[in-house]
């Protein structure tokens, strides 16, 4: 419907490009102080036989191919020693109201080796997120949300960096590169920033925050959905994890 | 400069050459007729002081010539050109003994479904490889163009091949590579912000390292 | 017959009622003012045009070196002032776009339209000034509406200014969404405005000639207006239905070409090329019935093969509606089809054949001046000429597997539209500027300006066939990314310096056209020794152009009569044993 507006806009000679006022990473409330200072800690595991990632026909990219000494695969499911990375963990309840604290710094995903690195990042909403070409060739950029305003913009140069901001939470923006059709990337919108991605080790942390009883959401791009609950003390930590199945 | 077309490496490039060239004299002698003339009329006929052009009106011999003289040369290229293109791209001009492959071709990649050692596509032993055609030499090919999102265009200049694929429509198009090497495929259609990097390669073996490319690849492809 | 009941009577204006400055200069329905204007907004639109060739120039010449000032440009167009692939893109959409729609169109039939149409066939104004006017403030709101596009999110459109299906239908595959429905807007809307002009010369030709002013009389400029009309009256709301047809696939969800729910991709190609080949014609033309005036004015002969000029005119404006497929040989329709299609487009090139070998009779065993227009005339036949015979190439449907979407597709259309078309447009500006203006353009200046012109125009884009043979694609952002394509770069440097001064040497037209505008010597009412009615009247001519009704006893081209001393012969001058018309009953 929104591109129908758009069309309406236009009819009355209105050039009403950034209708949604998508420009500012600041939504005017300060950069209000932390919450509190406790802390959510936790372990993705994986528990079964891992499945194998597909290898990556590099041959044409040969400027990709070499920054990927034994053989480029896509890392759909990442497993090192049972525990899972890639997994985007967030808090849906229990959260007092907002204003919520902002992030200090831009979010970055970088195109490295014609992969995204990282390929799942967390972004609060009107948080920048910068998109970093690191590969001597051109990537192209396109973001397909549901909720926000889609993009396609290129890279054609190394070095290049396109800073992108979203409006409204979305779980989770699919990225893909139409040059190098094995390129995925998810970004997460959060309307705080309350969020974290497991690592290599399927370790998360989620600090700054009060005291209380919360509900965590955990997504991956394809095993699926988890949720919990976990109570921390004031100043205190608490652990969650979880374990997706093989 | 040069009006030399590029080297030719397949069975094309002898037919569209030559028709090329025999358009390019015909179309270079009215080059210069016209431009000489001109020049010559500029020069000679250009204003003095004194003198009065000549009131003519017209002939009717001359109307005569100069639309039957380019009606009939055209018409004959035509008719020269109608063959050649029935032979390239008429209905029923790829040659039964092609070897079939499927080309899925996608913003901004072409990939190549290879029948696997079955010799059929569309069972479980075909593979795929992005942007790399491997061909036999003296064999005809049958490229069966699938696009899946926008127009794009199979170019190899130096076959003398070129075919839209278009979304919903079945398209193939035939070739016979002459030259054993590689060739470079281009995207001829602007498919978007990558449409200027949508290349590929085609790798023209003998019919012995064909076979030997397609068993070796088989083997890798049942390692995985 | 030539004179009718609607007739305006010249009386009626030569009251001379004082009107405002808004209404005479801005608002005006004086189809000279008008003219004017559309002359005025399309060389704006030429130098927008121009500016954006320079920049796809420049990154195709330099594809890593930042563009000159492009630092200027904001981070989504040149970040660094390097283009980015997408704003090349819609460089290419828009340098078509807005030379063919908004340059070469107006330039053609929105200004010599206006302008002479009435005062050549002896009419006081045209049929419907109110729609007239009508006709420039829409198409000016079309203009800067499709400027507009540049500023909104995600670009301007970027499908090529022949808008492709499905890459134009859907903002997935470019990123762009608003720029591309401003555009079909854009296009829809000047539609609108083409469509009021073209029922407009029509109407004005068919009823509101001068006594004695038949259809042989009228000069090859008017017939070719005339049948540009007819063509634009006939082509255009299919190029409109087609905009709206696909601007409803944008918005509001219908499916006409989309493949994937019932629609049909190849349908847009179809609709837009049988709107766009007959708008190939509505380009040329006008030029050609121009060029003809002007050449038999410079050689001071008669037009050789009138009669066989105008039903040129008339089989190309019939055979341009059937060979549209010509542009699709490629495209996967019916290899059948691209038979007939080869056929009808090989027997169109007869017409435009003999339209060049009658223009060479013209000047053969004249008595040629070279003044500025006759130059442009000149050039004009030397490189329609070019254009004409490498469209040979392409119509042999074998060749043009090869040479299909490459450079030489790129030269041929400029070789037609600006060794054509605005060369023509250059013929005409200058030897028509003393009517339009009062004043005579600097002819010194005027001939320096037409040999830059022509040494670089050839310079940019004769190599162009070259870099075609050698397989290169056409709007394509950066041709180092292929290797049988890196050796032309240094060809491609060349083309991109021609083309830079190319660009430089037209500040001489512009220095030329604005300063004799005020400075230029008077001009006379007849500077050419012409024959055409609007020789006859003052310069520039008052509002309602003739005293009183003109009486035409000849056609345009009695140039050397021998029934006079003077080697012209103007075509309302009665001799002893012309009849008048009314009583031949003409
Ligand atoms: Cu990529
Ligand atoms: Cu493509």
């Amino acid at each position: 419907m929104r591109r129908f507006w758009v069309a309406s806009c236009l009819f009355a000679f209105l050039a009403c490009g950034g209708g949604d006022g998508d420009s500012g990473g600041s939504s005017g409330a300060a950069a209000a102080a932390p919450l509190g200072n406790s802390s959510i800690t936790g372990v993705i595991s994986f528990a079964g036989s891992v499945p194998t990632n597909p290898a990556i026909d590099m041959a044409e990219e040969p400027d990709c191919a070499v920054k990927h000494s034994d053989g480029p695969t896509d890392p759909i499911v990442v497993v090192t020693d049972g525990k899972l990375a890639n997994v985007f963990i967030r808090i849906v309840g229990g959260l007092p109201d907002g204003p919520y604290p902002e992030p200090s710094e831009a979010a970055a995903i970088d195109q490295n080796g014609c992969l995204y690195s990282p390929r799942v990042v967390g972004v609060m909403v009107g948080q920048t997120l910068e998109i970093t070409n690191s590969d001597p060739l051109l990537h192209n950029i396109k973001a397909v949300p549901t909720e926000n305003r889609g993009f396609n913009i290129s890279q054609p140069r190394a070095g290049m960096t396109s800073p992108r901001t979203f409006n409204t939470p979305e779980i989770m923006i699919p990225l893909e590169c139409n040059v190098h059709g094995w390129m995925n990337a998810y970004v997460g919108v959060v309307e705080h920033s309350y969020f974290a991605t497991s690592a290599v080790d399927g370790s998360f942390t989620i600090g700054g925050l009060p005291a209380g009883t919360y509900q965590v959401a955990v997504w991956h791009e394809t095993l699926g959905t988890q949720s919990g609950d976990v109570t921390v003390e004031a100043d205190g930590s608490a652990t969650l994890n979880f374990t997706f199945g093989g | 400069m040069s009006w030399i077309l590029p080297p030719g490496a397949s069975t094309f490039a002898g037919d569209i050459d030559f028709l090329y060239y025999v358009i390019l004299v015909i179309t270079g002698i009215a080059f210069v007729v016209v431009e000489v003339g001109l020049l010559v009329f500029a020069i000679k006929y250009r204003a003095r002081p004194g003198r009065k052009a000549q009131y003519i009106q017209g002939s009717i011999k001359a109307e005569i010539i100069w639309t039957a003289v380019p009606a009939v040369t055209l018409v004959i290229i035509g008719l020269m050109s109608g063959g050649v293109w029935n032979h390239i791209k008429g209905r029923n001009s790829i040659p039964p003994n092609a070897i079939p492959y499927e080309v899925h071709v996608k913003q901004f990649e072409w990939n190549f479904t290879y029948r696997g050692p079955d010799g059929q596509l569309g069972t479980a032993d075909d593979f795929t490889l992005r942007n790399q055609l491997h061909i036999p030499v003296n064999r005809p090919v049958e490229l069966q163009l699938i696009a899946e999102d926008v127009i794009h265009s199979f170019f190899v200049p130096a076959f003398r091949v070129k075919q839209d694929a278009v979304p919903g429509m079945d398209i193939n198009v035939w070739f016979e590579a002459t030259e054993v090497g590689e060739y470079e495929i281009a995207c001829a259609e602007l498919c978007g912000l990558g449409h200027y990097r949508m290349r590929a390669r085609v790798i023209v073996h003998s019919a012995e390292d064909y076979q030997q490319w397609l068993s070796d690849r088989s083997a890798a492809a049942d390692e995985e | 017959m030539a004179t009718s009941a609607v007739s305006l009577e010249p009386a009626a204006h030569t009251e001379a009622h004082e009107l405002s400055f808004l209404r005479k200069y801005i608002f005006s329905t004086d189809h000279k003012i008008i003219g004017i204007q559309f002359l005025l907004m399309s060389f704006v639109f030429l130098l927008f045009g121009g500016l954006m060739a320079m920049m796809m120039r420049w990154q195709l010449g330099f594809p890593d070196r930042p563009l000159p000032a492009g630092q200027l440009l904001p981070e989504t167009m040149a970040p660094g002032g390097i283009l980015l692939p997408e704003f090349y893109n819609s460089l290419v959409t828009m340098h078509g776009t807005i030379m063919v729609f908004f340059a070469i169109m107006p330039l053609l039939v929105g200004v010599f339209g206006n302008f002479l149409i009435p005062l050549k066939i002896g009419a006081p104004d045209m049929a419907f000034p109110r729609l007239n006017m009508a006709s420039f403030w829409v198409a000016f709101s079309a203009g800067i509406l499709m400027m507009a596009g540049f500023f909104v999110e995600g670009g301007h459109a970027a499908a090529g200014w022949t808008a492709y299906a499905p890459l134009s239908a859907d903002p997935e595959w470019t990123g762009v969404s608003g720029g591309q429905q401003i555009w079909l807007l854009s296009i829809a809307i000047l539609g609108l405005a083409s469509i009021m002009g073209a029922l407009n010369y029509i109407t004005t030709v068919v009823n509101l000639r001068a006594p004695g002013m038949t259809w042989f009389r009228m000069p090859l400029s008017i017939w070719s207006l005339f049948i540009t009309a007819i063509l634009v009256l006939l082509a255009i709301p299919i190029l409109s239905g087609a905009a709206i047809m696909l601007f409803f696939d944008q918005t509001i969800g219908t499916h006409f070409f989309d493949w994937t729910d019932g629609g049909q991709v190849i349908l847009w190609q179809h609709l837009f090329w049988y709107f766009g080949h007959p708008e190939v014609y509505i380009l040329i033309l006008p030029a050609m019935g121009m060029v003809s005036d002007i050449i038999a004015n410079g050689s001071r002969k008669p037009v050789f093969g009138y009669h066989s000029m105008v039903f040129a005119l008339i089989s190309i404006a019939f055979l341009g509606w059937v060979v549209w497929g010509h542009h699709m040989f490629q495209s996967g329709m019916n290899p059948t089809l691209g038979m007939t299609f080869m056929i009808s487009t090989m027997i169109i090139a007869v017409p435009s054949a003999i339209k060049v070998f009658n223009w060479m009779g013209t000047m053969w065993r004249g008595n040629i001046r070279f003044h500025v227009p006759m130059l442009h005339a000149v050039g004009f036949v030397a490189m329609f000429v070019i254009g004409g015979l490498s469209g040979i190439f392409m119509a042999s449907t074998p060749v043009d597997i090869y040479i299909h979407d490459t450079y030489f597709i790129v030269a041929h259309i400029h070789y037609v539209l600006f060794g054509g078309s605005l060369f023509a447009i250059f013929a005409a500006v200058t030897y028509w500027y003393p009517k339009m203006f009062g004043r005579m353009m600097n002819s010194t200046l005027g001939k320096i300006h037409f040999w830059l012109t022509f040494l670089f125009y050839n310079l940019t884009f004769f190599p162009m066939h070259d870099l075609g043979i050698a397989g290169h694609m056409r709007r394509i952002y950066d041709p180092s990314q292929y290797e049988f394509l890196q050796p032309l770069a240094p060809l491609n440097r060349f083309i991109t310096v021609s083309a830079l001064l190319l660009f430089t040497v037209q500040i001489l037209f512009a220095v030329n056209f604005v300063m004799s505008w005020f400075n230029g010597k008077k001009a006379p009412e007849n500077p050419w020794d012409a024959n055409g009615l609007e020789w006859t009247v003052p310069s520039p001519p008052p509002h309602g152009n003739f005293a009183k009704v003109p009486t035409v006893y000849r056609g345009p081209y009695e140039y050397s009569s021998p029934l006079v001393e003077d080697d012209f012969l103007p075509q309302t001058r009665k001799l002893a044993s012309d009849v008048d018309p009314a009583a031949a009953g003409l």
